[in-house]
């Protein structure tokens, strides 16, 4: 018997190493369950879960959904173009009201940083955060820690390169927190526009050469460059990011041996990866996306059922 | 009260159970290609290897062994505090028309197998499913009876009953905690009385 030590998963900042220790573990049972001719297992019958996206999402919603229909959860689907927040309604009488029609859990992107926490003080279910605004996104980097442990057995001791928009990007964020508390060591890799203030506070090494970063690394997970930032002048242009920062098939001879490629997806394919490198032998791509769903359906297990009263 | 503890079963005892159970399966079951065992994660996960090895000795052919783990299917996972640690179930061999025999350590209510069941079937459809437990002990939930027995204890419902495996606990033996100082789940590794 074990159990993580909070009851909602908002992000992995704070979560010590013995619950992102289980959730690995478990997500790699579920990995097996995912793999049946039959999908699909009991665990979680008689429990709602709501799925609260206000922001658009393909991979992140469908992957919940399927993780929770594997565990035969009831789901509802919330989207916000055909919602009452049309009317003008606030996101804490939208959740009341949802939850007064007997909601167990909440899974939840949205576009405001700590509206996942904010949840968990205006009602009861378990709230997982799916992403919000450039603040976190938990699964995706458990999801991410676990295709590595996975080929690699540990996380410790690995060289671990994320590039791209250190700034903006939740999934960096969260990969920085659960990498370093697995023991691994984790180098940061963009335009220096894209680099936060007091970025060395995240205790990483912070590079603006991307040669330089990967000089040694065992894994590079290369972050989507917003296209829709072009426009606010954070970097020059498409082509001169590629050149800078592209990875491509030349620099891949600067990692080491048994390299590992991936990407949160979705990829701009030419732009901050090269379809040669996205499709090669080294890239996990798609295999992380099946492992989100392990990952996922770990996470709904780990956290159904549990209660206020029990922290 | 401190719960007494007593050692029920032996090596040696444990050691002839498990081979008079591998003797009746293979009566029950000639024909080699269709059977296959499963062990219950934990302790029946040993006991399946075990079987599995003295079949193979008597018969000189392999036998399959799978591994399954019963927590997602359990029917008290909401009740509970603390959510069992699910570990890996591996069945990696196709159970259809097969005669799979189902292997635990201690039958007690019943909920265990009925879980084991339940997977098992999603798995494919079996032509049988056997039961062998190493102890009865009574005190059926469901209407379940295994198939061989190992040896029947009498016990009282708030007995525990534990498997110790050199595998894991560098001594074969089988205890009783008699009384209601027993907490249930007490034993290692032994699942909160789900039996």
């Amino acid at each position: 018997m074990s159990r993580l030590h909070s009851r909602h998963l908002l992000g992995l900042e704070n979560v010590p190493e013995a619950d992102i220790s289980l959730i690995l573990k478990t997500t790699n049972s579920f990995r097996e369950v995912i793999d049946r001719t039959i999908k699909k297992v009991p665990t979680l019958r008689g429990i709602t879960v709501l799925n609260l996206f206000y922001e658009p999402s393909t991979r992140t919603r469908i992957s919940f959904e399927l993780a929770e229909k594997r565990l035969s959860a009831d789901t509802v689907n919330f989207t916000t173009s055909t919602s009452s927040v049309k009317k003008g309604e606030s996101l804490r009488d939208t959740v009341q009201n949802i939850e007064a029609m007997k909601i167990d859990m909440v899974v939840v992107r949205h576009s405001s940083p700590g509206a996942p926490y904010y949840l968990t003080r205006c009602m009861d279910a378990n709230i997982i955060n799916a992403g919000d605004g450039a603040h976190e996104h938990p699964t995706q980097a458990l999801l991410d820690m676990y295709t590595i442990w996975k080929k690699y057995g540990r996380l410790d001791g690995l060289r671990i390169v994320l590039v791209g928009d250190v700034k903006h990007s939740r999934v960096i964020r969260s990969n920085i927190w659960g990498l370093k508390t697995m023991g691994a060591s984790v180098a940061l890799c963009g335009p220096s526009t894209l680099l936060p203030y007091e970025v060395e506070k995240f205790g990483c090494d912070v590079y603006t050469d991307i040669d330089e970063a990967l000089d040694g690394a065992d894994v590079v997970n290369v972050m989507r460059i917003q296209l829709e930032r072009q426009q606010s002048g954070l970097f020059p242009s498409q082509r001169e990011y590629t050149n800078l920062f592209g990875i491509n098939k030349q620099r891949l001879k600067l990692l080491n041996k048994n390299f590992t490629i991936m990407h949160p997806g979705p990829m701009n394919r030419g732009v901050e990866i090269t379809s040669e490198v996205a499709d090669s032998g080294n890239s996990v791509i798609l295999e992380q996306v099946t492992n989100g769903q392990a990952v996922r359906m770990a996470v709904l297990y780990l956290l159904s059922g549990r209660k206020e009263e029990e922290g | 009260m401190p719960a007494k503890t007593e050692v029920i079963l032996t090596e040696k005892k444990i050691n002839r159970a498990l081979t008079r159970i591998a003797h009746e399966i293979l009566e029950q079951n000639p024909d080699a290609k269709s059977r296959v065992v499963i062990g219950i994660i934990t302790r029946g996960a040993y006991l399946a290897r075990r079987i599995a090895a003295i079949i193979e000795e008597l018969e000189g052919v392999e036998i399959p062994v799978g591994l399954m783990d019963i927590g997602l299917y359990r029917d008290d996972v909401h009740s509970k505090l603390d959510q069992p640690v699910v570990e890996r179930t591996e069945i990696l061999f196709d159970v259809v028309n097969r005669n799979v025999i189902l292997i635990d350590d201690v039958l007690f209510t019943g909920r265990t197998v009925r879980a084991a069941l339940d997977q098992i079937v999603d798995f494919g459809r079996p032509r049988t499913i056997q039961l062998a437990v190493l102890i009865d002990r009574g005190h059926r939930e469901l209407p379940i009876k295994a198939d061989y027995v190992g040896v029947n204890i009498p016990t009282a419902k708030e007995d525990q009953v534990i498997l110790h495996v050199t595998e894991r606990d560098e001594i074969d033996q089988v205890l009783i905690q008699k009384g209601k100082g027993a907490k249930p789940g007490a034993g290692r590794g032994k699942k909160g009385g789900n039996g």
